[in-house]
C-alpha cells in the first residue's frame, strides 16, 4: 500500500502600519487593517474558498477515500472569524466530514521556539484553545512555523502529548534514505513524517514554469511519478502552502483543474490510498531513526531560517522583541499581550531578508515595504511604542517603578 | 577580433577631471575610458580656457593608461554648469581675448562652429554629445559629416531648474538636440521619463545606460572629521553643489527635526552654489546654526575623509537625473539615504529612500540609522558590496551595442 498524505499550510499576517517616530507615543495603531482586509479578501476569493470547495467535493465524490490535513495559524482564524465567516464555515464543513486532519502550531506564526519555550508552549495551547472553541476539534500532530525542526524540538513536542510531528525531508539529513517512509527523530518515540520536497515543490512551485521539464504537469503524469515511490515506500508526503492553490499558482495556470482530477488519478491505482497524519502514525511502523541536530526548514534553498534570522536587523529586532517578555507577562494586559505576540509573527522578520534575488520572487509575495529597512525602521519604532506603554503600565501598577528611567526614544 | 576596434567615436563634452567641478566630469570621463578599453578610439572635445594661445585647439595626452582617447580641447569660457550670469562674470575678467561669445549662447553657438572644423578634419564614425552645452556642437558636427548623432542626457533644464525659470533659450537647444540625435541616452529611467514629458520625444528612441564609479582602493585620510565625533556625536553629510536642484533647503528642514529628537548630531554641508549663503541664514533662522557646519567644495582625501566620517550621507535631490555622489559614499562604507527622484535609487537595493519633500520620512529614516548600529551595519556592508559590483565596464558595452545598432 502507498498511502499519500496531502497537508496543506494555511496563514496570513497581521501586516504592520507605517510606523514612524514621530508616531511613538501617540496612540497611534500597529496594524494595517485596511490592507491586511485588502490582501485576505485577495486571497480568500482567489484561493480560501474556491479551494474548500474542491476539497469538499473530492471527499463527498469519493465516498472520503480523499484525505486532506491543514494548519491554519490562529492569527489567520482570527481575520477570519472577523471579516469571512463563511471560510470558518467551509473548513467546518470539511472537518465534520470525518477526512480532514487539522494539526497543531504555534498561534502567532512565531519562532518563539528559538526564543522562549516558555512562550512557545502557551502559543501551541492559544492555538489549541481557538481551534477547540471554533471546530470543537483537539489536534494530534504538531508543526512548527515554516516546518522548522531538530531533535531537541521533537522531545518538547512529544513531552506536550503530541503523537506525531512534521518536517522537511532535507537531502543532507536524509542521506541515502527516502522520505517516503514514517520515521523517529534521534532521542524521542514521536512520530515523524518528512516531507517529499520534489513532489510536493512540483506543485507548489514549478506547476507553472514553461521552461520545467515536467511543463504541463497533467495529473496522470503526476500519478505515474507518485506510483514510482511503490516499491520503496509507504508514504508520499505532500507538504505545502495553502495559497498555492489559486494564489501562488493562479487560477489561469490550470491548477484547480489539476487539483480535480489528480486524486482520482491516484485512486486509480488500488495500491495507493490517501491518509491524514495521525492515521499513517496509527498504521506504520517508524523505518528508522532520522537524526536533526540542527534547525531544518521547509523555506528556500538552505533550508535554514536564514530568511528570517540571517542579517543584522532581523537578529536585533527579534531580541528586543523577546527581551520584553518578563515586563509584558507580569503586566497582564491583554491588549499589550495581544500587540506583543502580533509583533512575533514571523513574516515581520521576512520583510526584513536581505539575500534577495536568488529567491527573491517569493519573498516579495505581499511584502508591503519598499526594502527590508523600511521594514526594520517600522517594526522598531512600534517596539519603541510599546516600550513606551510597557513603562506608563509599570507606573500604574506600582509607584515604586516610578523610579526607574523612561525609555527615551 | 574586436569589432570595436574599428569604431571611431567623436565626443563632445563639458569637463574632464581633475578639472571638474561636478559629477558630468566624473561620469564622461568614466564612459570614455571604459569605452576605449573595449577596443574602440574617442576624440573626445573640450572647452577649455587657454590664455596666450592663439590656437583654437590643442591637443593633449593626458595620460599614458588612455591608448585610443585623445582629448582635445576648444579656447572657449565654457564649462560646466554654466549659467548666463555667471558667463558673464566670466567673459569680464577675461576681456583681453577677443574671441569670446558677448553672451553664453552666442559662445554656446561659437563652441558649435569651432567643433565644425574639427569634424571637418577627423575621421570618425559615429557622435556623441553630453548634454546641452555640446548639443549645437554635436549637431554642426553631424550636418557636416553625415554621420549618425547619439545625445546623452545627464540632466535636463527641468532637473537644473527644479522645473521653475526654466531657460527657454537652453531648452530651445535640447529640443533640437534630442529631435535630430538618431539615438538618445539617459543616465536613468526616471530622466528617461522627464525627456519623453518635457521634450515629447518617442520613448523607444530612448536607451537607458546607468552610470559606474571607478573602484579606488580603500585609503584612510590624514585629515579628518572625527574630533568632532568625540562624546557618542554623530554626523550626517550633505554633499553635492549647494543649488535648488540638490535639496539643500530640504536637509536643513530635516536637520531641525532630528535634531529635535537628538542633539548629539553634527549636519555638514559640504560644497559651494548660488544658494551657500542663503543656506547659512537658513540654518540660522532655524535656530540650528551651532549644528549645522559648512565646508567648501572637497576634493581628494578630504572628499574621502567627509564621507568615512559621516554615519549617513543624505541626497535630498529634488530632481537627480543620475547621482553619483551615494555610490561614492558607498564605496566609503557609509550608508545612504536618497531621494527617489534620483536616477541612483533605481540601482541601489540597500539604501534607505524618501520623496525628497518628505522631511518627516527623512528624519525618521535618519534617527533610525544613528540609533540602531544594526540598521547601519547592513546598510553599510550590503551596500558597500552592491557598489562593488557596478562597473563602467558594463556601460561602455551597452553604449557600443547602441553605436552598433545606429550604425547598423
Amino acid at each position: 500500500m502507498l498511502s499519500i498524505c496531502l497537508y496543506l499550510h494555511a496563514h496570513q499576517p497581521f501586516r504592520l502600519k507605517n510606523f514612524s517616530v514621530f508616531d511613538i507615543g501617540n496612540d497611534s495603531p500597529y496594524f494595517d487593517d485596511e490592507k491586511n482586509k485588502e490582501y485576505l479578501t485577495r486571497i480568500v476569493r482567489k484561493s480560501y474558498l474556491p479551494t474548500n470547495k474542491i476539497l469538499l467535493d473530492l471527499i463527498k465524490n469519493t465516498n472520503g477515500k480523499f484525505k486532506v490535513s491543514f494548519s491554519i495559524t490562529g492569527v489567520l482564524l482570527e481575520q477570519l472569524e472577523k471579516d469571512f465567516p463563511e471560510v470558518i464555515k467551509s473548513f467546518q464543513d470539511l472537518i465534520d466530514t470525518g477526512c480532514v486532519e487539522i494539526l497543531s502550531e504555534t498561534y502567532y506564526h512565531s519562532l518563539a521556539y528559538l526564543y522562549s519555550k516558555e512562550e512557545f508552549r502557551k502559543q501551541i495551547n492559544l492555538h489549541k484553545k481557538k481551534i477547540k472553541e471554533l471546530f470543537d476539534y483537539t489536534p494530534e500532530v504538531f508543526r512548527n512555523t515554516e516546518l522548522m525542526f531538530n531533535n531537541e524540538m521533537a522531545k518538547f513536542i512529544s513531552k506536550m502529548g503530541y503523537k506525531g510531528i512534521l518536517a522537511e525531508g532535507a537531502d543532507h539529513i536524509l542521506g541515502w534514505r527516502s522520505p517516503n517512509f514514517l520515521y523517529q527523530p534521534k532521542g524521542s518515540k514521536i512520530g515523524l513524517l518528512v516531507k517529499n520536497y520534489r513532489l510536493s515543490d512540483d506543485i507548489a512551485f514549478r506547476f507553472s514554469t514553461p521552461s520545467w521539464k515536467g511543463y504541463p504537469l497533467t495529473a496522470d503524469k503526476y500519478a505515474s511519478w507518485i506510483n514510482n515511490a511503490h516499491g520503496n515506500g509507504e508514504i508520499v508526503n505532500l507538504f505545502m502552502d495553502y495559497e498555492t492553490f489559486g494564489e501562488h499558482q493562479w487560477k489561469e495556470t490550470g491548477i484547480f483543474e489539476f487539483l480535480k482530477v489528480f486524486p482520482y488519478e491516484i485512486l486509480k491505482n488500488p495500491e495507493n490510498d490517501f491518509k491524514t497524519p495521525s492515521e499513517i502514525i496509527s498504521s506504520s511502523e517508524p523505518a528508522g531513526e532520522l537524526d536533526y541536530p540542527h534547525i531544518v526548514t521547509w523555506a528556500d534553498t538552505e533550508r535554514d531560517l536564514s530568511a528570517w534570522l540571517g542579517n543584522k536587523i532581523q537578529q536585533s529586532a527579534i531580541k528586543e522583541i523577546y527581551s520584553l517578555e518578563k515586563e509584558i507577562i507580569a503586566i497582564k494586559d491583554k491588549k499589550l499581550t495581544e500587540d506583543w505576540r502580533k509583533l512575533q509573527i514571523s513574516d515581520h522578520f521576512y520583510y526584513m531578508c536581505t539575500k534577495w534575488f536568488a529567491d527573491g520572487d517569493v519573498h516579495k509575495y505581499f511584502n508591503p515595504y519598499e526594502n527590508p529597512y523600511d521594514a526594520f525602521i517600522t517594526c522598531m519604532n512600534i517596539i519603541n511604542d510599546l516600550k513606551l506603554r510597557i513603562e506608563t503600565k509599570k507606573i500604574k501598577i506600582s509607584p515604586g517603578f516610578a523610579d526607574t528611567k523612561p525609555i527615551i526614544v | 577580433m574586436n569589432l570595436n576596434h574599428q569604431l571611431k567615436i567623436l565626443m563632445f563634452g563639458w569637463e574632464f577631471p581633475p578639472h571638474n567641478s561636478g559629477g558630468l566630469g566624473v561620469a564622461c570621463k568614466g564612459l570614455a575610458n571604459a569605452i576605449v578599453k573595449q577596443g574602440a578610439t574617442i576624440s573626445f572635445v573640450l572647452p577649455k580656457k587657454m590664455n596666450c594661445d592663439n590656437s583654437p585647439f590643442k591637443f593633449i595626452f593626458p595620460d599614458n593608461n588612455s591608448d585610443g582617447l585623445e582629448i582635445k580641447n576648444i579656447d572657449s569660457l565654457l564649462s560646466a554648469y554654466v549659467t548666463s550670469e555667471s558667463y558673464q562674470k566670466l567673459l569680464k575678467n577675461n576681456k583681453e581675448n577677443g574671441i569670446y561669445g558677448y553672451d553664453l549662447f552666442n559662445e554656446v553657438r561659437r563652441y558649435g562652429q569651432e567643433a565644425r572644423k574639427i569634424a571637418l578634419k577627423e575621421k570618425f564614425d559615429i557622435i556623441h554629445a553630453h548634454d546641452w552645452l555640446s548639443i549645437p556642437a554635436g549637431i554642426e558636427a553631424k550636418k557636416v559629416s553625415n554621420k549618425p548623432l547619439i545625445v546623452q542626457v545627464h540632466a535636463t533644464e527641468f532637473d537644473r531648474t527644479g522645473g521653475n525659470n526654466v531657460n527657454q533659450q537652453v531648452y530651445e537647444i535640447e529640443k533640437q538636440g534630442l529631435s535630430m540625435a538618431d539615438k538618445i541616452i539617459t543616465v536613468s529611467k526616471f530622466t528617461k521619463k522627464k525627456v519623453v514629458r518635457h521634450y515629447h520625444i518617442n520613448p523607444e528612441k530612448i536607451e537607458v545606460v546607468y552610470n559606474a564609479i571607478k573602484q579606488e582602493p580603500f585609503i584612510s585620510p590624514k585629515r579628518n572629521f572625527q574630533s568632532l565625533k568625540k562624546g557618542n556625536k554623530k554626523i550626517v553629510l550633505f554633499l553635492g553643489r549647494i543649488t535648488l536642484q540638490k535639496g539643500p533647503d530640504y536637509f536643513l528642514r530635516t536637520a531641525k527635526k532630528v535634531l529635535e529628537r537628538n542633539s548629539d548630531v553634527f549636519f555638514i554641508v559640504a560644497g559651494s552654489g548660488d544658494m551657500k549663503f542663503q543656506m547659512i541664514e537658513e540654518s540660522a533662522s532655524l535656530g540650528i546654526a551651532d549644528k549645522v557646519l559648512f565646508t567648501d567644495f572637497l576634493r581628494g582625501e578630504d572628499l574621502i575623509s567627509a564621507y568615512q566620517s559621516a554615519d549617513l550621507f543624505v541626497m535630498p535631490s529634488v530632481s537627480e537625473p543620475f547621482g553619483l555622489t551615494p555610490l561614492e559614499s558607498l564605496l566609503q562604507k557609509t550608508p545612504v539615504l536618497i531621494s527617489k527622484q534620483s536616477g541612483v535609487s533605481e540601482i541601489l537595493s540597500h539604501s534607505l529612500k524618501a520623496d525628497f519633500w518628505d522631511i518627516d520620512e527623512m528624519a525618521n529614516k535618519i534617527l533610525s540609522v544613528l540609533k540602531y548600529p544594526a540598521l547601519c551595519q547592513c546598510l553599510s556592508e550590503n551596500g558597500n558590496k552592491e557598489v562593488k559590483e557596478i562597473s563602467w565596464q558594463d556601460s561602455a558595452i551597452k553604449c557600443l551595442k547602441i553605436y552598433n545598432q545606429v550604425l547598423a
